[in-house]
C-alpha cells in the first residue's frame, strides 16, 4: 500500500490554509506596524498594560465560572444518562442533542428575548407584581449564555466514561461497607476524572475564546479577549496588537490544554 | 422517591435547554412584532420572510457553501486519510497533529489567520474565501471519522485484492472505499453541520457583502427585534430535525440489516 502521493493535496491545503496563515499572525505581532520589517516586542509589551490585563483576567474568571457551574449542572445529568435503562437512554441523548441542533447565533439570539427588560420573565414576573429586573447586558447573563450553550460538551464525555463503569466496582463498594457518598467520592468520581477533564476542556476552551455571547448578551459592557481581537482587526485596524492577543490566547488554550492532558494519562475520556 | 428526584432534576434540565428554542419558534407565529406577548396566529412572518431578498439569499448561501464545503472536505479527507494510514512512526503522528490544529485552534484564530491570508493575497472575499475556509475547517472531522475505519479493516485484504487481479485503483474503489463509507459519511455530516453551525470563523473571512445566515441574525440581532429571523430559524431548525431523523431511521436500518 504505498500511495504517499495521496497525501499531497491535503498536505498542501493543510499548509497553505492552516500553517502559513498562523504564521503570519505571528509574524504581525513581531513587526513594527506601517509595513516596515523591524522586529518589535511592543504589541505584547501592550497586552499587559493593566487595562487588557483586566480584560484577560476577566475571560478566563467568566470561562472559569461557566466550566464550574456546567461541571455542577452536568455530573448528575451524565449520571442519570449512564445509570437509566439501555431502551430510555438513547431517547434521553436524543433530546439533549436536539438543541444544538438549533444554530448556535440562535441560542445566544433566544436568550436576549428572554431576559430583556420587556422580556418574556420580566413580563412573567409581572404577573406576580414583582418590578422588571434588569438581567440582559450583566455578567450573568454572559455565564448564563455560557452555561447554555456549553452544557452538552460536559455532560458527553462524563456520560461516556460513567457508562462504561464496571457495575460490580459499585456492588464491591457497597459489600465492602462504603456508603453511597463514599462510594461516589472514593470509586465512582476518581473513574470518571479523565471524561471530567475532557469535558472541562471543552466547555473552557470555547468560552474563554468566545466573542459573540458577550456581544449580545453582555451588550459590549464585557469586553473579553475575543472581543478586543475582533476590535483590532475589524475597527481599529491594529494588526500588530491584535496578533500579539491571538498568539497569547493560542497560549492560553495550548497550556491550559498540555496541563489537563498531563493530567489526563488514561486515555479513556478522548477528547472526542 | 430517589428516581423521582431523578427525574425531576432531569425535567428541570430539558426545560432549561428546551424553553429558549421554543419560545423562539412560538414567537416566529406571533402577529405582532413584540418578543415578549402573544397577540395572535399569524403566518405573516413568514409570508414576509419569503419576500426578504436578503435573507434568502443568505440562506441559498448557507446551503450552498455547506454542501459545496462538506463534498470537498470528504473528498479530499478521505484520501488524505488512507495516505495518513499507510504511513508510519513521527510522520503519521506529526501529521495527525497537524489534523488537529484547526479544531483546537480557537475559532477566532483560524478566522483572523484566513482573513489575513486572503487580504495578503489579494484574494477576492465572499463566497470562495467562505468555502474555503469551511473547507479547512471541516477536513479534519472527515480525516478523524474515516481514520478508525481504516484501523479496523484487515491489513491483507488490499493485497487479496490486489492477488485476485484487482488494479490498486479498483482495490480501493471497489474494496477499500466501500469498507470506509460509514466513516465518511459521518465526516461529511459533522462537516456538513459545522459548515452550518459555523458564525465566527464566517465573519472574518467574508467580505463584499456576502453573508451567510449566521452573519445576517448577528447583524438582525444588534439591530435588535425581528420576527422573520424567528421565522427562518424555525425552518431550518425542522429542516436539521427533519434530516437527523431520516438519517437516524436509515442507519437504524443498515445496522438492523446486520
Amino acid at each position: 500500500m504505498k500511495r504517499n502521493w495521496s497525501l499531497y493535496p491535503y498536505i498542501l491545503w493543510m499548509v497553505v490554509f492552516t500553517i502559513v496563515p498562523i504564521l503570519m499572525v505571528l509574524y504581525y505581532s513581531l513587526v513594527e506596524a506601517g509595513g516596515g520589517f523591524s522586529l518589535t516586542l511592543s504589541h505584547y509589551a501592550r497586552v499587559f498594560e493593566p487595562l487588557y490585563l483586566s480584560v484577560i483576567w476577566r475571560s478566563i474568571l467568566l470561562a472559569l465560572v461557566s466550566t464550574v457551574i456546567c461541571l455542577l449542572l452536568g455530573y448528575p445529568v451524565a449520571m442519570i444518562l449512564a445509570s437509566s435503562p439501555a431502551k430510555q437512554q438513547f431517547s434521553l441523548i436524543v433530546l439533549f442533542v436536539v438543541p444544538m441542533w438549533m444554530n448556535f447565533l440562535a441560542r445566544t439570539y433566544a436568550w436576549m428575548s428572554l431576559l430583556e427588560t420587556n422580556g418574556i420573565i420580566n413580563t412573567f414576573l409581572g404577573f406576580f407584581g414583582i418590578e422588571p429586573l434588569s438581567m440582559l447586558y450583566t455578567s450573568g447573563a454572559v455565564v448564563l449564555g455560557m452555561v447554555y450553550n456549553y452544557l452538552p460538551f460536559m455532560v458527553f464525555p462524563i456520560f461516556t466514561v460513567l457508562r462504561k463503569l464496571d457495575p460490580s466496582l459499585l456492588e464491591a463498594a457497597e459489600d465492602l461497607g462504603a456508603n453511597p457518598l463514599k462510594t461516589f467520592m472514593k470509586v465512582i468520581f476518581p473513574l470518571s476524572l479523565p471524561g471530567v477533564l475532557s469535558g472541562i476542556t471543552m466547555v473552557f476552551m470555547p468560552a474563554v475564546t468566545t466573542f459573540v455571547i458577550s456581544q449580545l448578551l453582555g451588550g459590549g459592557q464585557f469586553t473579553l479577549i475575543g472581543n478586543l481581537i475582533q476590535q483590532q482587526y475589524l475597527r481599529t485596524y491594529d494588526w500588530g496588537f491584535g496578533s500579539s492577543l491571538s498568539i497569547i490566547l493560542m497560549i492560553i488554550i495550548l497550556l491550559s490544554m498540555g496541563l489537563i492532558s498531563r493530567s489526563n494519562t488514561n486515555e479513556e475520556g478522548g477528547i472526542l | 422517591m430517589k428516581a423521582a428526584m431523578k427525574k425531576a432534576y432531569l425535567w428541570l434540565i430539558f426545560i432549561f435547554l428546551y424553553a429558549p428554542i421554543l419560545v423562539l419558534v412560538l414567537f416566529s407565529f406571533n402577529t405582532s412584532k413584540s418578543r415578549a406577548s402573544w397577540e395572535g396566529f399569524s403566518l405573516k412572518w413568514y409570508i414576509e420572510l419569503f419576500q426578504d431578498r436578503a435573507i434568502m439569499t443568505a440562506l441559498g448561501n448557507t446551503v450552498l457553501i455547506a454542501v459545496v464545503s462538506a463534498l470537498a472536505a470528504a473528498v479530499v479527507g478521505t484520501i488524505a486519510a488512507i495516505g495518513i494510514y499507510n504511513l508510519k512512526g513521527w510522520r503519521k503522528n506529526f501529521i495527525i497533529n497537524v489534523t488537529y490544529l484547526p479544531i483546537l485552534n480557537p475559532d477566532i484564530v483560524t478566522g483572523i489567520s484566513m482573513m489575513i491570508l486572503f487580504i495578503a493575497l489579494s484574494f477576492p472575499r465572499g463566497l470562495a474565501s467562505l468555502i474555503i475556509a469551511h473547507i479547512t475547517f471541516g477536513l479534519p472531522y472527515v480525516v478523524i471519522s474515516v481514520l478508525p475505519k481504516l484501523a479496523q479493516l484487515d491489513p491483507q485484504i488490499f493485497d487479496a485484492a490486489l492477488d485476485l487481479g484487482a488494479t490498486p485503483r479498483e482495490a480501493y474503489t471497489k474494496v477499500i472505499l466501500p469498507q470506509v463509507l460509514p466513516g465518511v459519511f459521518t465526516g461529511f455530516l459533522l462537516a456538513f453541520t459545522m459548515s452550518v453551525d459555523d458564525f465566527v470563523v464566517s465573519f472574518f473571512v467574508t467580505g463584499n457583502g456576502v453573508e451567510n445566515l449566521a452573519i445576517s441574525i448577528y447583524s438582525m440581532a444588534r439591530r435588535g427585534i425581528n420576527p422573520k429571523i424567528n421565522a427562518v430559524l424555525t425552518l431550518l431548525f425542522a429542516a436539521v430535525v427533519a434530516m437527523m431523523y431520516l438519517i437516524q431511521r436509515r442507519l437504524r436500518k443498515s445496522t438492523a440489516d446486520i
